[in-house]
């Protein structure tokens, strides 16, 4: 059966989508995210170097099947994203943006009203806007308004490994959804990755869980796996869940 | 103002009650998920001590959930070294009979271009405090030179008004470190003696004028040497947790300097141990697990290398602390002795040894990005 995921038009034939942060090195880096078959990986833009050409990070992301999607980590407002966006397209050669205003550094919580106000100014830029946000339904319907390619609600805060702690909203987004609803942040085993596709997330982002594994290549084959096993387990149809066992004398058997 | 909260605490009845804390007051600040600042006094006290391999472990694994397997790289960049202040344990202070210098523009840009070659794309720039040669005006024309050269600008100058604040901001600052040096304030006096530096208020309440100013990242700390270290990083924790919860949009670090000697200066009063400093540090990251903590090459070898891995997230490398250290004057005053003099190149390796990645650059500057107006 043909289950691609399509975005703004570009297929994927794999729903697990990785960032490059955090690894130890960039070679393993390379090596896990070849393991997970993830087709599109975040970069930071703060994070790309051109004068540190030995180390460049660009160079162990040079696969064919390989989409980059620059983010805007680090900016605090929807002017700051604005400006980083148009560098990003300008340094990585492309429209693709995962958009991302955080102006609280702690918790890196991200701001829905400069979301929604650069969102707005980035798709008529021609940009396709991904962006990271809370698992907020209002604010997705009206990202989708404004014509973003996909949402990105969180399912716990960045680099907790909390897993779904925001199951019961993201669950009412997936239903209302016309564009792909990618789970991001607080991914932090394969098993939540698995929670978050038979759930019907269209796609999952993990970073922190895999690069902070104590082997991130074999972990990232390991979200592979439960990102297809949880899209096939959705797609198969769960069995419903029963919370009391069938009682062997029913209340209504007289009407029978 | 941070003035009205530090207010309400005495040193004294602060250190009593970090030295009374006991093991079941370490324990349970080891197993909760949030802590408060009683946990940090746990953690920093004397009871603490028998957990040290338990915290080093809690601290790793921290340290590498919130900021991966990296380590964020830095150059100070010595502007000056002429100071109206008397500080009797700087080797800047103004009754030290040194040569001064003051680095005019290419020589900051001369100095600018060696640390590009090493590699280095965030800069700290560093000054005494003489307003009339290294006033506003000097600090702005630095970071205007700068700003095409490094990716990220910080400064550890005098403290400065809020609107001296903005104007630096707006030309790309990004961050800015001034340490209390301690919160001991009868004490204060005789270690600042005369000059700007010795009004302690005045410089408790700059973070509020930085965060006020919509500044990117503040860092704070005390200076190791001078008084109660345990105490002294309370008055600390406290004075972030005040400033977190008001300037949320801001981003906050943490130095540990300890005293090391330099010239015409004072004996330290306190010694910390290496064992202390590592449970202080790691302390700092079981609180505050977003913080990020910086090493200089104040420390040694031996005691960077393995500290990499307990909570760490920046260091420095390579540094000269004296105005034009790295290509001009090589044999200048220094502010303070350099203890781990190896090169660029062997620190990366090192890092890379322990099996963490050197970050060189994490920020771009939004040079047509204006600031973001605070409330």
């Amino acid at each position: 059966m043909n289950d691609n995921l399509i975005i703004a038009d570009t297929l994927f034939s794999s729903r697990l989508f990785t960032g490059t942060g955090k690894f130890g090195n960039h070679l393993t880096m390379e090596e896990a995210l070849l393991a997970s078959g993830t087709e599109l990986v975040t970069v930071a833009l703060k994070r790309i170097n051109p004068d540190e050409e030995e180390e460049d990070i660009l160079q162990h992301l040079n696969h064919k099947h390989l989409r980059l999607l620059p983010n805007t980590s680090g900016v605090r407002n929807a002017e700051e994203a604005v400006f980083a966006a148009r560098l990003a397209r300008e340094a990585l050669h492309t429209n693709w943006l995962k958009l991302e205003i955080h102006p609280d550094p702690k918790y890196l919580m991200p701001d829905p009203i400069e979301t929604l106000k650069a969102a707005e100014i980035l798709v008529k830029e021609g940009f396709i806007v991904l962006p990271y946000i809370h698992a907020d339904p209002v604010l997705c319907k009206r990202l989708e308004a404004v014509g973003v390619a996909a949402v990105m609600p969180l399912g716990s805060p960045i680099g907790s490994n909390m897993g779904l702690k925001t199951m019961e909203f993201l669950e009412i987004i997936i239903e209302q959804s016309n564009i792909p609803v990618i789970i991001d942040a607080g991914i932090g085993a394969p098993s939540h990755a698995a929670a978050a596709m038979e759930m019907g997330a269209d796609a999952v982002l993990v970073n922190t869980a895999i690069a902070v594994a104590g082997n991130p290549v074999n972990m990232a084959h390991a979200f592979k796996m439960a990102v297809i096993a949880g899209r096939m387990a959705y797609l198969a149809k769960l069995g419903t869940v029963k919370k009391y066992a069938e009682n062997s004398s029913p209340l209504t058997a007289f009407l029978s | 103002m941070f003035q009205d909260t530090f207010e309400k605490y005495n040193w004294d009845e602060v250190r009593t009650s970090i030295y009374s804390k006991t093991d079941k007051d370490v324990l349970r600040a080891l197993s909760t998920t949030k802590r408060d600042i009683e946990d940090f006094k746990a953690l920093i006290s004397p009871a603490a001590a028998p957990y040290l391999e338990q915290m080093a472990q809690l601290s790793h694994q921290l340290t590498q959930k919130r900021f991966g397997k990296t380590i964020q790289l830095y150059a100070p960049l010595y502007l000056s070294n002429e100071c109206q202040n008397i500080c009797n344990y700087c080797g800047f202070s103004f009754d030290n009979k040194i040569k001064r210098k003051t680095l005019s523009g290419i020589e900051i840009l001369q100095e600018a271009q060696y640390l590009k070659q090493q590699g280095f794309e965030h800069a700290l720039l560093v000054t005494g405090e003489a307003t009339q040669t290294v006033g506003v005006g000097y600090l702005q024309n630095s970071i205007k030179l700068l700003k095409d050269v490094f990716s990220n600008i910080s400064i550890e100058v005098q403290p400065l008004e809020q609107n001296e604040y903005e104007v630096l901001i707006n030309e790309g600052l990004y961050a800015v470190l001034v340490y209390q040096e301690t919160y001991h304030k009868d004490n204060y006096k005789d270690y600042h003696p005369k000059g700007k530096k010795s009004n302690f208020n005045y410089r408790l309440d700059t973070p509020d004028r930085l965060g006020k100013a919509g500044i990117h990242k503040i860092g704070l700390g005390v200076l190791i040497g001078l008084e109660d270290w345990r105490t002294d990083n309370f008055f600390t924790a406290l004075h972030l947790n005040y400033l977190e919860k008001k300037y949320w949009q801001t981003k906050y670090s943490i130095s540990f300097p300890r005293l090391r000697p330099a010239e015409g200066l004072i004996e330290p009063k306190v010694i910390i141990s290496d064992k202390e400093l590592v449970q202080l540090i790691c302390a700092w990251r079981i609180f505050n697990e977003e913080l990020e903590l910086s090493i200089s090459t104040r420390e040694s070898e031996v005691f960077r290398n393995n500290i990499i891995k307990l909570g760490t997230t920046s260091m420095s490398a390579g540094s000269r602390t004296n105005p034009g250290g790295y290509t001009i004057e090589e044999e200048s005053l220094e502010q303070f002795e350099i203890n781990d003099d190896r090169s660029v190149e062997e620190i990366i390796n090192q890092i890379k040894k322990t099996g963490y990645k050197p970050v060189w650059k994490d920020w771009f500057l939004m040079k047509n990005a204006t600031v973001l107006a605070l409330p």
